[in-house]
């Protein structure tokens, strides 16, 4: 690329105006091209070559603990595209995976790390570790996309008839949660096990979680991954575009509106009525949710880089005697499962070998597990967060699927877990697999006169927890698992007679105070008019 | 075949497309070139003395077994087996020759541009599997991609020189594509059935050939000249000869795949 014949007075000068314009315009004078490219080069080996490798192919140190895998910039293949199926991105579409990361894998967004001209001579570097973006090359043109249409609630019947009639759920699943019957059997252009994106989780879609990203998606497949582009509908007249906008509009209604936010405490209110009888109990339905992130496990070996379940929804409520929690989280498979076997062969052949399972095929359940300390700690200490120590040990509730059950357990550390004998009768569990989505009901009484061994739910501060959570069918067991920070659960306290009768006590007590106040100074006004003196001297009689 | 062969090949290629195939190295739509076949092009190579390759592709050893396909996810596919599915990976015919052996003059061409056939290439998605499985496309030339059964079919093409597709097939429907650089073989796959495979073999010139139940190919109307012919299968690999055929002559050869 780089012409040695320009003078090298040329070159100077071009490199400085190159260093001043780079964000402006693309470079046209080859003076300029070397100037730019080793520009970007510089940014590219600081920031993305441990992950995409010296020579871009996807290949760094880190790679080797990636799932998806980085992207391998020779192939000139890009997810996240406004061309047809197959063509070259325009530079935009680099940028704005640049500027926002792939939410649903572990690029970040560089938009708070990189000035705009470091990004912009990064995404011409990048484009210049393919021959498939040779200058000679008539630039990819963009696909015209129009925009939403309006929508109402036949509009959205609509939607959802049409992803059942284009068959999105083959891969995403019926209620969009990626547990479709293909799901298992993905790969990507090399070979990598692929998940089937979770269409209920906006948030971490690569491209976007907005109506119109999804569209995009529709429109021009994401190249590299089994999502194929759906544009050759319109073009034969299959479906029109707006009903390809209703699958889109209807993919963003799986959603909620905002991406959920971790909070620190969940909160159990106090029910006089009786607890849920499980996880499926209408009563739950009015009960806040808390969303509780997950992450794998990269602290004591084997260390888990690619973990299936990345957080779940925890709600809480008691009674004065018991407290319930209903655990949610979303887990394509229902382990174990042996359809899952290809998958989990994928994933064990695909990250690094000092991290991966050796690929055997024994049956593994899912599990999820509820950590609090052994004991309530006093002020704000906590055992360590993953499965306590030896001098301060944490008190768990770990469920299984297979067979369904749960049983109780003091841990010392990650690998000193061990059940609690005789007593697995005192956590109740009761659970639902439902289209990729587990719903758990823990309920235990907040004293069970083991205090020894089993924590004491106490009313009115917060108890630390946490959450840990495994599918089998990813290879999940043991160390090999995703996990959670401390948050906490807080069981209301009761309401006494007095909360209702100190804010009446209080306000009879002000206003007395207030007419008394009123009646003094009006009582002393009349007196200084009488006497013809000022306030000040009347105050001292 | 290198990039830049195909390049070239893709430059003549558009000088003679009047309607100007892109050499970019795209999967292109299949439209633009099935148009300008119209236009009367002479085959480039004098038929009075041109040659012939012919021959089979023999088997040797016990034939594996092929693998059953569970299309119970698929009841519409199942019930186009009635016998079951099984792994097409190999077939062995029962004269002992191989099929879906994809045959082709690799390399000794003179510089000729060779006319894009006007009619396309066929390939189906029926019963879950495609047909044919094993295939040959000359650029530019339209490949009509057909679904037959009516359920949801992506199909994807997964070359390393060409440009690649992916598109969504979930009705009954065909689709045009094609090919821009000659590349041996571009794999094709379907993700909503991880038992689909096909293997298209892309070159710039009309001597390909794929054995079918005879386990036989032909390659036709050649220059007379000296030619490295190569014998592709999906799991046994690829074969090359070198022949040499003057001006009426027909050779006969024969590649032999053993069991392995």
């Amino acid at each position: 690329m780089r012409r040695k014949g320009t003078a090298s007075l040329l070159l100077a000068g071009a490199a400085a105006l190159a260093a001043l314009a780079a964000f402006a315009a693309p470079p046209n004078r080859q003076g300029d091209v070397g100037a730019d490219r080793e520009r970007g080069r510089e940014v590219y080996m600081k920031w993305c070559a441990g992950c995409h490798g010296d020579e871009g192919r996807g290949d760094g140190p880190a790679a080797e603990h990636l799932l998806p895998k980085p992207r391998d910039f020779t192939m000139a293949l890009y997810q996240v595209r406004s061309t047809a199926t197959g063509q070259l991105p325009l530079d935009e579409d680099i940028l704005r995976v640049v500027n926002e990361g792939m939410p649903g894998s572990s690029m970040p967004g560089w938009k708070a790390v990189l000035s705009g001209a470091e990004r912009a001579a990064v995404v011409r570097y990048l484009k210049t570790l393919s021959p498939d973006f040779a200058p000679a090359t008539a630039p990819p043109a963009a696909l015209s996309f129009g925009s939403a249409p309006r929508g109402g609630d036949a509009a959205a019947l609509e939607g959802r008839d049409l992803y059942r009639r284009i068959e999105c759920w083959k891969c995403h699943g019926d209620s969009g949660r990626g547990d479709g019957t293909s799901a298992p059997t993905l790969k990507d252009d090399l070979g990598n096990p692929i998940r089937a994106a979770d269409l209920t989780q906006n948030w971490t879609f690569n491209g976007g979680g907005t109506a119109p990203d999804i569209y995009r998606v529709l429109r021009t497949g994401m190249d590299g991954t089994p999502m194929p582009s759906f544009g050759d509908l319109i073009e034969g007249r299959i479906i029109t575009d707006e009903q390809l906008w209703r699958v889109a509009q209807y993919v963003r209604s799986l959603s909620p509106a905002e991406p959920p936010r971790a909070r620190d405490v969940v909160r159990a209110a106090r029910v006089e009525a009786g607890l849920p009888s499980g996880p499926d109990d209408s009563a739950w339905a009015s009960v806040e949710r808390y969303y509780y992130p997950l992450v794998g496990q990269v602290i004591v070996r084997p260390r888990w880089f690619a973990p299936m379940v990345s957080g779940l929804w925890v709600q809480a409520l008691h009674d004065g005697r018991a407290l319930a929690l209903r655990v949610t989280w979303h887990d394509p498979s229902q382990s174990p499962d042996s359809s899952w076997n290809v998958w989990r062969a994928r994933v064990a052949a695909r990250m690094g070998a000092d991290d991966s399972a050796a690929a055997d095929s024994t049956p593994l359940p899912d599990r999820l597990a509820v950590q609090f300390p052994a004991r309530l700690p006093a002020g704000l200490d906590r055992p360590y967060f993953l499965m306590g120590s030896v001098e301060e040990p944490v008190y768990l509730w770990s469920w299984e699927s297979e067979p369904r059950s749960a049983v109780e357990a003091t841990a010392r550390g990650a690998d000193r877990l061990e059940p609690l004998a005789g007593l697995t009768d005192s956590v109740a569990t009761s659970s639902t697999y439902d289209h990729g989505e587990w719903r758990v009901q823990f309920t235990r009484a907040l004293s069970t006169g083991d205090s020894t061994n089993q924590l004491e739910f106490v009313t009115g501060r917060p108890i630390p927890m946490a959450f840990y959570a495994w599918d089998g069918s990813n290879g999940e067991t043991g160390a090999r698992m995703a996990v959670g920070s401390w948050s906490a659960v807080y069981l209301a306290e009761p309401a006494r007679a007095s909360t209702y009768l100190s804010p009446a006590f209080a306000m009879l007590a002000t206003a007395g105070l207030g007419l008394t106040v009123i009646w003094r100074a009006q009582r002393h006004r009349r007196k200084t008019t009488d006497d013809g003196t000022d306030i000040g001297t009347s105050e001292a009689e | 075949m290198s990039k830049l062969g195909g390049l070239v090949a893709g430059v003549g290629l558009s000088a003679w497309v009047l309607a100007g195939t892109s050499c970019g190295g795209g999967a292109e739509r299949g439209g633009e070139s099935a148009a300008a076949a119209g236009a009367a092009v002479a085959f480039p190579v004098d038929t009075t003395s041109a040659a012939a390759i012919n021959g089979r592709v023999a088997f040797v050893g016990s034939r594996p077994a092929a693998a059953r396909i569970d299309m119970s996810e698929e009841p519409t596919c199942a019930q186009k087996h009635p016998g079951g599915a099984f792994v097409e990976a190999v077939l062995v015919n029962d004269n002992g020759t191989l099929r879906n052996v994809f045959v082709y003059v690799k390399s000794g061409l003179p510089a000729l541009t060779f006319p894009v056939p006007a009619e396309p290439v066929e390939i189906d998605q029926n019963g879950c599997v495609y047909s044919p499985r094993v295939f040959g496309i000359q650029t530019g030339q339209t490949l009509s991609i057909r679904n037959s059964d009516g359920l949801l079919h992506n199909i994807k093409a997964l070359p390393t020189t060409n440009r690649p597709f992916n598109i969504s097939q979930p009705t009954t429907m065909t689709t045009m594509r094609s090919f821009a650089t000659a590349e041996v073989m571009v794999p094709l796959e379907c993700n909503v059935h991880s038992w689909m495979n096909a293997y298209v073999g892309v070159v710039t010139h009309p001597y390909f050939s794929t054995t079918g139940a005879d386990g036989s190919f032909t390659l036709r109307r050649l220059p007379p000249g000296t030619y490295v012919v190569e014998a592709w299968h999906e799991r046994y690999g690829a074969q090359e000869q070198t022949v040499t055929v003057g001006p009426n002559e027909t050779k006969a050869i024969t590649f032999t795949f053993r069991a392995s």
